[in-house]
């Protein structure tokens, strides 16, 4: 009966108890951090209920199908996860620093912390803040008033937070996989792995999976079909260019993980035999259908983090982006060669060399069309009138430090030289190299860049730039000496060595990252000076930096309708274009019509919660819990479709006099000068410069 | 009457007329973002074929293509599935050209019948396989076997679902612009299905028919 | 062309799709039955076979063709075969390699 009722979940599971249990070095860790979920979890509850948050909590953001607000909720999940993940980083190197002969945390521990770290950075960090900067600049970007399916969106916002949920509750709960991101089986297999970690690693990929395809769908449908009159392809921002790019690549390379996911449930739940070592499992059927997902998700990760950099380049350095055209090709190049280079990651696995030779030439192919985009940008800021404000800073460090990011690459990709350092440390200076300073760095300046678009108001310059200081320098720390550990020998995932002579360099590496914990602090430090000085700091023109494209076209706050009219464009850069002839703010029409904004809609919590509580009822084998679960999910699908509701109207005299007021703040000054826009002069309104 | 006959053209079993412009617009991105899932889909089932090819031979001296196969009972399968497309394309054609609801629910049960044969059929094949000892915990070739056909079935039993209820849509609000999209897309699913079941029959069935 | 005529069109398409299906479904299961050529024979006569009846069903059925409206699903679908058929053969290729080198 207590098993019907409870499956295996008993309170040993219980994983903030471990330290009353057994207070060693290793639980006081553990349990702490699960302390550390719980009480900010109450925390937070209290907050709601004593502030009276949870109800513009539910009324206006959970229940919202406005882009905009589900891409904020995107990024916000993104900081809550990355936070877990940069703690994590920095408890690992601090095991690195004392496992000179055996660290103060068991090897078991250790391996946790890699696997939650690897998990959460790939898929609930880094993904989050990219789908989160798609949904707030790409409908914005193309003139279109939402995506193509708002409610969707909403579901694929619903499943990403499951799998974070799931995530943070093997923090209290049980124990997450030790099998790294990649989960290799058979040791992730129920021979080696009975308990609760993979099959947590399994139903948050495979749930978080779900929605991160929907989202590509609905991307690519908004980019093909919902662009403004006179938006031909070759006309669209870079950005919006690679976020098509990217839905693309979920659409095709996110099915082999929801295989190899299923599979590997099967393997675990029904005892069939993929990749289990007895009867003629194979394990290598694994790591090729991982791959042939894992190698395609880095470009989906570095694509969009290309078209941030792309867009702010142009921005700071005053002129449009040097070779358009270049961009759209290699872009699309990229997208396509990352379907032909997976094996990359195991060409130690034992295949003849030819194939070796071959997936190793594809591999270096991909480095001609990204080196062309780091010449892209640097002729970009060529010859152009660069400010050095805090997207700058992040975009120096870049280039210099993806320029060598891309060379270590290139060595991997050599088949050869890979036998020599694969899964070394060498391989983890390589991907913190070229994911920190490629898709980190660009999503931490897009959000100085794009933050006063959505709420109105600058971030702190001083604080930011520090930050940025901060992050490049613990970087360049805690990482650049891997490169030598690794070819010293440690492999990668170690949770000990033998050689005293790496532990100098694990000295440094850890206050690399205790460098980064202190980035992290003062970017949060930033959002609070912000927030306090939000006055002084406002933008209600909503163009602080002299913007190109049509996402600045508008107030800010952007209005919930984006724009009054749908715009027509019949140039690239369409704003600047029309700022510098000079008619940027005038009213092109007359008659302003009632706008329908996109119906609300329940599905995303229903998602949240049962989605929830169906992958943890699956983790612990409750089985009754997941059959009612996955009927609730079921019938609100179904449900779905019988309901006809109709959006808010917002009348046309509330957008009449939104847009007039805000021609009208235009119409006040000229507008601030570029070397000003860090003063509290800056209103949102820029200077007309004749050059567009 | 050109536009109008091109959107015919356009999307058989779609006729929003030329008065429903917005409609129209939506429609198009919805069967637009519905193809792209179908393709995602046919990829996720590609990789099952793919893991089923590498497997042939990882019989584990367990049960083998050859032991498992009754061509009778797929011959009749594949004739299920012909069977019903067909039917759901006359339903279609059926609610395009104005007949009535019940006439074009009738033609989608007729069409969901069908799909039903095809599943008992299949399960029995199933208990058959089970009985003759070839459960997928015997080996991976049974595993990548169990795997893939199920798979197939478990879409085929999802389809059946959405028909019953896209039936009941259309008793309760008629051919609204967002159901008749709806039965559209549906029979998009439907005829997709018969495509990898092309695929299956050619690859798992018929060569397991060789000596 | 009036409601009526375009009426048995579309079913005509329909009916075509289906007869062509069950010709192409019935040479497959006959070769494989009969067995009249060797092994290589019949893998090819069924990997055409069924190319054939795939590229049907998406005619008659699924309504693809090459024509201007269609372009976009037509792309879509291309592209995809381009996906799956790297994905596959990739996937053949490489255990298939590694099966061999561990007999
Ligand atoms: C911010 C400071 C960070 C620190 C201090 C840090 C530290 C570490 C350490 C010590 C490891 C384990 C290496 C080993 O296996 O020996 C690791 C693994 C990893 N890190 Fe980070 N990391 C940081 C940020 C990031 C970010 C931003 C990403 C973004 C994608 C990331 C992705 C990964 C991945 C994918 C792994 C591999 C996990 C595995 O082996 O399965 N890390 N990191
Ligand atoms: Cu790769």
């Amino acid at each position: 009966m207590e098993h019907f009722i409870f499956g295996r979940l008993g309170w040993d599971d219980i994983a903030i108890f471990d330290v009353f249990r057994d207070p060693t070095a290793s639980n006081i860790v553990g349990s702490s951090a699960g302390w550390l979920a719980v009480i900010g979890a109450v925390i937070v509850a209290a907050l709601l209920l004593i502030k009276g948050w949870w109800k513009p909590l539910l009324f206006t953001w959970l229940n919202t199908t406005d882009h905009k607000k589900i891409g904020i909720m995107y990024i916000v999940v993104g900081l809550v996860m990355f936070a877990r993940g940069v703690a994590e980083g920095v408890v690992m190197r601090s095991q690195y620093v004392t496992s000179y002969q055996g660290g103060y945390l068991t090897p078991d521990h250790f391996s946790e912390l890699f696997s939650t770290h690897g998990t959460i950075m790939i898929f609930f960090v880094l993904m989050p803040f990219l789908i989160g900067f798609m949904n707030l600049l790409v409908p914005l970007q193309i003139g279109a008033r939402d995506v193509a399916f708002p409610r969707l969106n909403q579901i694929s916002l619903g499943f990403t937070i499951v799998g974070a949920m799931l995530l943070m509750i093997s923090l209290v709960v049980g124990q997450f996989a030790t099998g790294g991101w990649t989960g290799y089986p058979p040791y992730t297999g129920v021979a080696f792995q009975p308990g609760t970690g993979p099959d947590y690693w399994i139903w948050s990929l495979g749930l978080s999976g779900i929605g991160t395809v929907l989202t590509g769908l609905n991307f690519a449908v908004t980019i093909y079909k919902m662009r403004c009159p006179g938006m031909t392809f070759l006309r669209m921002p870079i950005f919006v260019w690679t976020a098509l790019c990217t839905s693309i690549l979920l659409i095709f390379a996110l099915p082999p993980l929801t295989a190899v996911v299923i599979m590997q449930a099967l393997d675990r739940y029904l005892d069939f035999h993929f990749f289990t070592n007895d009867l003629g499992g194979n394990m290598m059927n694994f790591a090729n259908l991982f791959w042939m997902f894992g190698h395609p998700e880095v470009y989906i990760l570095i694509l969009p983090a290309f078209g941030l950099y792309s867009e702010f380049t142009a921005i700071f350095s005053g002129k449009r982006i040097y070779g358009y055209m270049s961009l759209v090709i290699a872009t699309m190049a990229i997208a396509v060669l990352s379907f032909t280079v997976w094996l990359h990651h195991f060409f130690t696995m034992g295949q003849s060399p030819t194939i070796n030779v071959a997936f190793g030439i594809a591999t270096m192919l991909i480095a001609i069309p990204t080196g062309v985009k780091v010449y892209v940008w640097i002729a970009t800021l060529w010859g152009g009138r660069i400010r050095m404000r805090t997207p700058i800073i992040y975009l120096a460090g870049f280039i210099v430090f993806f320029a060598v990011g891309g060379y270590t690459g290139i060595l991997l990709a050599n088949p050869t030289v890979n036998f020599a350092v694969h899964n070394s440390q060498f391989v983890v200076a390589h991907f913190h190299n070229v994911l920190l300073p490629g898709t980190l760095f660009a999503v931490l300046a897009s959000i100085y860049v794009w933050f006063p678009k959505f709420f109105g108001f600058r971030l702190d310059e001083r604080w930011s730039a520090t930050a940025a200081w901060l992050f490049i320098i613990g970087f360049t720390f805690a990482f650049m000496p891997l490169y030598m550990v690794g070819l010293m020998g440690l492999p990668r995932r170690s949770p000990a060595f033998d050689d005293p002579s790496y532990i100098p360099y694990m000295i440094v590496t850890m206050v690399g990252a205790l460098c980064v914990l202190a980035a992290l602090c003062t970017l949060i430090g930033s959002f609070v000076v912000s927030a306090l000085r939000r006055d002084t700091l406002a933008v209600p023109g909503g163009d602080p930096w002299d913007g190109r494209t049509l996402e600045w076209a508008s107030p800010a706050p952007v209005p919930e309708w984006n724009f009054a009219f749908i715009p027509t464009v019949n140039s690239q850069d369409a704003f600047a274009k029309e700022k510098a002839a000079g008619t940027a703010y005038e009213i092109d029409c007359d008659t302003y019509e009632d706008v329908e904004l996109s119906p609300t809609s329940w599905i995303g919590l229903n998602i949240i919660v049962f989605g929830t509580l169906f992958g943890f009822a699956m983790v612990f084998w409750i089985w009754w819990l997941a059959v009612l679960s996955a009927l609730a999910l079921l019938t609100h699908s179904i449900g779905l479709g019988f309901v006809r509701d109709k959006g808010e109207i917002i009348p046309a005299s509330v957008i009449e006099r939104t847009e007039k007021d805000w021609i009208a703040l235009a119409a006040e000054g000229p507008g601030t000068e570029r070397r000003d826009e860090v003063s509290p002069s800056n209103r949102g309104i820029a200077a007309r410069i004749s050059e567009a | 009457m050109t536009t109008s006959n091109t959107n015919l053209r356009r999307h058989p079993g779609l006729n929003l007329g030329p008065s429903h412009g917005k409609a129209h617009e939506e429609a198009e991105s919805v069967v637009f973002g519905f193809w792209v899932f179908l393709m995602s889909d046919l990829v996720t089932f590609a990789m099952f074929f793919a893991i089923y090819a590498t497997s042939i031979q990882a019989t584990a001296g367990g049960p083998g293509n050859a032991d498992i196969v009754d061509v009778t009972s797929i011959a009749l399968q594949t004739g299920s599935l012909l069977i019903s497309s067909l039917l759901f394309g006359v339903a279609t054609v059926a609610m395009k050209y104005h007949s009535s609801k019940r006439v074009v629910i009738l033609w989608l049960l007729a069409s969901l019948a069908f799909g039903l044969c095809f599943l008992g059929l299949e399960i029995r094949d199933f208990i058959d396989a089970a009985e003759k000892g070839a459960v997928p915990m015997r080996s991976s070739y049974l595993s990548s076997y169990w795997a893939l056909v199920g798979l197939h079935g478990l879409h085929v039993s999802v389809g059946s679902l959405m028909i019953l209820v896209v039936c009941v849509q259309i008793a309760f609000f008629g051919f609204a612009s967002d159901v008749k999209t709806r039965v559209l897309r549906l029979g998009l699913y439907w005829h997709f299905l018969d495509i990898i079941w092309i695929g299956i029959f050619s690859v798992v069935f018929l060569p397991g028919l060789l000596s | 062309m009036n409601n009526k005529d375009e009426r048995a069109h579309d079913l005509r398409m329909y009916f075509t799709g289906f007869i062509a299906a069950v010709i192409l479904t019935a040479l497959s299961f006959l070769t494989a039955i009969l067995q009249p050529f060797g092994s290589v024979g019949i893998f090819a006569s069924l990997a055409v076979l069924a190319a054939v009846q795939i590229a049907v069903h998406f005619r008659f059925f699924l309504h693809i063709d090459v024509s201007r409206q269609k372009r976009e699903e037509l792309q879509l679908i291309l592209f995809t075969g381009l996906i799956i058929l790297i994905m596959v053969a990739g996937t053949v290729w490489v255990l298939g390699n590694l099966m061999t080198r561990m007999m």
